[in-house]
């Protein structure tokens, strides 16, 4: 499956990009996480939610194979 | 005649300008966010608009907070903000408030208003203003920036999501840079104030679509938006009433510390009454039969809660502490506070079991 994933903030600033597609043959949120994980071994250290197809999932959820985004919470005003 | 060009919109009329006159709208914080909300507030004829900020007027602020001059510089943001606004609109009535919002002050100074404005610049302030208008059930009309970058969601609206459903807990107070370290360019603060001035109008008017369980997302580099749906957590949201009456007793700088969520495995030997939880799929290895463990799949974990003894420290594990940490998260979610990640993927634990 090829996923298209959009990173805002912080997380875009780690993945060095705001958006990419990859290849992952995995089902869940939470697999598609860990191989974020180890391609982006700083993003461990930064709370974010995810959102598939423009509506926030939990990691449990499967994938469809619709847009993900990776959402860190803002503070600046 | 102040008002005709907003009266002789159709959806607003004299009614709407009455509506908006008898209005209460309190804004925490008068910075990037603050100036732009304010100034379209007051100049829509806002009744009753209170300002709380404790800070002063540098100059460093004046590139984005455009209610302030150089004639402002050392004086209070709430007391500057408010002079110059009296002069903006003197039909209205200006509240300054020019101290540190808190836990203390917070539900009393609510409880005065009918709508409460976000636009602060840290995290401890945005949990307490989210939890303070879950207790008040006032609706928060939310903005944050980081960099090029502003969301905007309306939290606590007719019964809808609040900031919690979205980011159930506070980021450690490292963990995410603010303005004065980031940099940010004056006018996003502007276009985002001013997209919360927008709800706000709408809240009161009644008209259009308010951005309630929904979040935008706008890149300023871009001019890309995205608005995203946020899901309404009851018991997120029921946690906080039911702790209304710790509320008052929270200090703001004790509370900015949340608990650490992830230990090594060589610093857990030696606890005792403990428990830990594999969160692997059942057919994942290696097992660990060096000690008991309560395997409970990430995925069935929500659904599995009994299995967790609260008497004891829970300790999640996985192949390689990703999932875990997120089973940590799950718990949390469900008040299950004394449980953490454990750094280690199973095989390192066994090594460390070895030695």
């Amino acid at each position: 499956m090829r996923i298209p994933i959009k990173y805002f903030g912080l997380i875009a600033e780690i993945t060095k990009c705001q958006e990419e597609t990859i290849s992952f043959s995995g089902s869940f949120i939470f697999e598609l996480l860990e191989t974020l994980h180890s391609k982006y071994p700083e993003l461990k250290n930064n709370g974010f939610q995810v959102a598939q197809d423009r509506a926030l999932v939990t990691v449990e959820t499967r994938l469809t194979g619709e847009e993900i985004a990776l959402l860190p919470p803002f503070s600046g005003g | 005649m102040r008002y005709n060009r907003q009266i002789i919109l159709s959806e607003i009329g004299p009614l709407g300008q009455e509506k908006i006159s008898k209005a209460k709208v309190l804004v925490v914080g008068a910075g990037g966010l603050g100036c732009p909300i304010l100034q379209y507030l007051t100049a829509a004829g806002i009744g009753t608009i209170g300002i709380i900020d404790f800070d002063v007027v540098e100059a460093s602020n004046l590139q984005r907070q455009v209610l302030f001059g150089t004639s402002s510089l050392g004086q209070n943001k709430a007391e500057a903000a408010k002079k110059r606004l009296e002069d903006l609109n003197n039909t209205i009535k200006i509240q300054a408030y020019p101290y540190k919002l808190n836990y203390q002050n917070a539900l009393d100074l609510f409880h005065q208003y009918d709508i409460i404005v976000d636009g602060s610049d840290n995290f401890e302030t945005r949990y307490l203003v989210n939890d303070a208008c879950i207790l008040t059930n006032k609706p928060l009309v939310y903005g944050a920036i980081f960099k090029f970058e502003g969301q905007v969601s309306v939290f606590n609206y007719q019964n809808g999501a609040s900031y919690r459903c979205l980011f159930p807990n506070m980021p450690k107070k490292e963990a995410v840079p603010n303005c004065s370290q980031l940099g940010v360019l004056g006018v996003l603060p502007g276009i985002i104030g001013s997209m919360q001035a927008n709800e706000v109008l709408k809240i009161i008017l009644g008209i259009g679509t308010v951005l309630s369980g929904k979040l935008l997302c706008f890149n300023a580099l871009t001019n890309e938006t995205l608005i995203l749906r946020i899901t309404k957590s009851e018991k997120t949201i029921f946690a906080i009433l039911n702790a209304k009456d710790e509320f008052h007793k929270t200090h703001l700088n004790v509370d900015c510390k949340t608990a650490p969520t992830s230990i090594s495995i060589n610093d857990v030997f030696n606890k005792k009454n403990i428990q830990f939880i594999d969160v692997r799929e059942a057919d994942e290895l290696p097992k660990i039969d060096l000690f008991d463990v309560v395997e409970i799949p990430l995925g069935e974990l929500e659904h599995r809660l009994d299995k967790i003894s609260l008497e004891k420290e829970t300790y999640c594990f996985c192949q390689s502490g990703t999932r875990s940490e997120q089973a940590v998260a799950v718990l949390r979610k469900h008040n299950i506070t004394n449980c953490y990640n454990i750094q280690e993927g199973a095989s390192e634990i066994i090594q460390s079991l070895k030695v």
